[in-house]
């Protein structure tokens, strides 16, 4: 089979998809493109069936919160090309107050506990997952942890005082 | 399963209504295992001994290493690395540094880069070691476990020569090692090489053509390449049930394609032949130990780290006595050091399967966002799927076999 | 793991059988870092042992939290659970489990037999919410 590189990779997912996607920069020869909720499943069902992309691993999901930035969340799939040794990384921006996107359980099972942990620590709600519930943190917990307003020690602790720490 | 309960009842009187023998029994795998596999948790519904369907609870060891990553610079964060696979944490700290290397681009000279495949295969032995050893015990063999575990201790001897540490070791640095090897410790390298085989050997005696051990795991477990890729399987159990996917061979890294290595691969998934693709897999490694001694005879003496001064730091009498180096010191210490505001994702092939790193850098002293790929977190989830309808004693003996360590599970 | 096996034996000192189960045990060995899902755990663990009954923190993270300072790591069972002795190091080699086993030892054979039914332990038990049953 011919080398896939990314010039042909973009082609492709530009022929198919026109403008939904964006993005195509390349960070040390990672092919990473955007594109939205709505069309999240198009495209990594595109990577996955078609015959000469084959995407059929995935390998991760993950979510990085920017505070700053109007749509906050932004959840990472990174998907791998077994038979041509290529990866390629999809973000979708989401909005953080109420994120949801649809879940990849449907094309993948692998998906199912990735998409339990981003919930975890981060809200974004995985529509049409079988069982999206917290899988690392108590169950109790009310907030998302990995957000950035979120602090790293136990807010309720009260054994450490904070005059010997100098704050 | 309808049928099963259907004869019982077929063939002996009918008692009253609330017959136990029609209720299925919860049983809590809790998560205090006997054995020393982890804290995790299996809630299973069993219909004699027959598994009905089960639930995985993890998470009773999470440390919130992601969190924890965002404070902390980035030569701080190999400590924590250490601690997501114990049983073979130099691999951890490798990984965390050539993903950094691959950051801020620094280019690491061959003789470190050999040298860090001789320690990453010693503790891919290592953590296949306690696997085996272990998947034995299970079983109820005992005494095999005791041979290896000797020379896991020898291994541990090996890194404590090296870097002061048995298990989490924090080995190296961003650009290298923080000392040479020294004179015993190659000693060491050479003496493993020749001793650990014939003891390899005297363990597959034990167990490979052992009619119990072959009863307890063939057959048991089986899994077909499909379903693997489907769950994103890696590492040993993938290339058992036939895939030959093996990071080290597809994306090398640190010159593993300068090694001659054959990457065993199983036939039918089941808990037999992942013990046997472990064991051929100790096998390689020790032949890329090997390889790796012959080159460093060839290569100059003395080279352990790369030359960069703005990320490695210089030896303390050259602080001491020179300003350049001062400043450098100051600089990576207090973290003023610029880094790129991009993102990479690099992939290390794991004890278990493709340790992966997800880094993004906002220019700062700390990541912005890091995320660790933990093989055994995806290959767990298989698990409570996988176990409807198998024996409670066959479910056991998967479990040990897809080598679950709660350090990388939770994280 | 290491303590246990054939070159720093840990049966030498009379722990011949890691008993499994709870009911059968005097000490209990806490390792690694509990987190706070694990605590009611370890709570319960620690209930179902029978008088006498002791336990050693093995380890920074189960003496106090080690260097996890997060929301989610309990900082030292001694929260939950009431502990005789410490054992630091993050991991403890082998050779200073065997010490805290024998600081143990030390501490069982200088106990008082009486020390289980006195005031002052009824009274720690309570401040842990673990109520003798008679």
């Amino acid at each position: 089979m011919a080398k896939l590189d990314n010039q042909t990779l973009i082609g492709a997912l530009q022929d198919q998809f026109g403008d939904e996607i964006s993005g195509g920069e390349e960070p040390f020869g990672l092919l990473t493109i955007e594109t939205s909720k709505e069309k999240i499943l198009a495209v990594l069902r595109f990577l996955k069936t078609n015959k000469s992309l084959q995407f059929i691993y995935l390998t991760d999901i993950t979510a990085v919160h920017y505070p700053t930035q109007p749509l906050g969340m932004a959840v990472v799939y990174h998907v791998h090309s077994l038979v041509h040794n290529v990866r390629i990384r999809v973000k979708v921006f989401l909005d953080e107050v109420k994120p949801e996107i649809p879940s990849a359980t449907v094309l993948w099972n692998g998906a199912n506990w990735m998409e339990r942990e981003t919930y975890d620590f981060f809200g974004v709600v995985f529509t049409g997952h079988p069982d999206l519930r917290r899988i690392l943190n108590v169950d109790e917990m009310e907030v998302f942890p990995m957000r950035k307003e979120y602090p790293l020690e136990d807010p309720n602790r009260v054994d450490k005082k904070d005059f010997f720490f100098g704050r | 399963m309808n049928d099963l309960k259907s004869n019982i009842t077929a063939n002996r009187l009918v008692f009253d209504d609330n017959d136990p023998q029609d209720e299925l029994v919860t049983l809590n795998l809790g998560p205090t295992h006997p054995a020393t596999h982890g804290v995790f948790q299996n809630v299973l519904q069993i219909d004699g001994e027959r598994i009905v369907s089960g639930i995985s609870t993890i998470g009773y060891i999470h440390r919130a290493f992601e969190k924890i990553a965002e404070h902390r610079p980035y030569y701080q964060i190999t400590p924590l690395t250490d601690r997501l696979n114990y049983c073979s944490s130099p691999i951890n700290n490798m990984g965390w540094h050539m993903t950094v290397e691959k950051l801020l681009g620094i280019e690491i000279p061959k003789r470190v880069q050999y040298m860090r495949v001789i320690i990453m295969e010693l503790a891919r032995i290592a953590d296949h070691i306690i696997c085996n050893g272990i998947l034995g015990v299970d079983t109820g063999a005992f005494s095999g476990f005791l041979y290896v575990m000797q020379e896991r201790e020898f291994i541990y001897e090996i890194f404590e020569e090296i870097c002061g540490a048995r298990l989490t070791t924090n080995i190296g640095r961003i650009g290298g090692f923080e000392r040479d090897f020294n004179e015993i410790a190659f000693a060491k390298i050479k003496e493993f090489i020749k001793r650990y085989p014939p003891i390899l050997a005297e363990f597959e005696d034990l167990f490979n053509r052992n009619r119990i051990f072959i009863d307890r795991t063939s057959g048991v477990a089986a899994v077909d390449p499909e379903t693997a890729l489907n769950y994103s399987w890696s590492g040993p159990i993938l290339r058992a049930t036939g895939v030959d996917y093996d990071v080290r061979v597809n994306e090398p890294y640190s010159s593993y394609e300068d090694f001659d290595f054959d990457v065993p691969v199983g036939e039918n998934g089941d808990v037999y032949d992942r013990y046997m693709v472990r064991n051929e897999e100790m096998r390689q490694s020790i032949r890329i130990i090997a390889q790796a001694m012959e080159k460093l005879e060839k290569e100059p003496k003395g080279l352990f780290h790369a030359d960069v001064p703005e990320f490695y730091l210089p030896p303390k009498e050259m602080v001491y006595n020179n300003m350049e180096a001062l400043i450098y010191h100051f600089k990576i210490v207090m973290g003023e050091i610029d880094t790129p505001k991009t993102e990479v994702y690099h992939a290390v092939e794991g004890a278990n399967g493709e340790l992966g790193f997800y880094l993004i850098s906002d220019g700062g002293r700390s990541p912005y966002r890091l995320h660790f790929r933990r093989p055994s977190f995806v290959n767990y989830q298989m698990y409570a799927p996988m176990s409807g309808g198998m024996l409670l004693s066959d479910a056991i003996i998967n479990m040990s076999s897809l080598n679950v360590i709660a350090g990388e599970l939770d994280a | 793991m290491a303590t246990m096996g054939a070159t720093y034996d840990l049966a030498r000192f009379g722990a011949e059988r890691p008993s499994f189960s709870p009911r059968q045990s005097d000490m209990l060995l806490v390792m690694g870092t509990i987190a706070k899902k694990m605590g009611p755990v370890l709570k319960q663990v620690y209930i179902q042992m029978a008088e006498p009954r002791w336990v050693i923190a093995v380890g920074a993270c189960a003496s106090s939290g080690g260097i996890f300072d997060t929301y989610s790591v309990l900082q030292g069972i001694d929260e939950v659970i009431p502990v005789d002795v410490y054992v630091p190091g993050c991991p403890p080699r082998p050779e200073a489990i065997l010490d805290g086993v024998m600081r143990l030892q030390d501490i069982v054979r200088s106990e008082s037999l009486r020390r289980r039914d006195t005031e002052e332990y009824k009274a720690l038990l309570e401040s842990y919410g673990i109520h003798k049953h008679g």
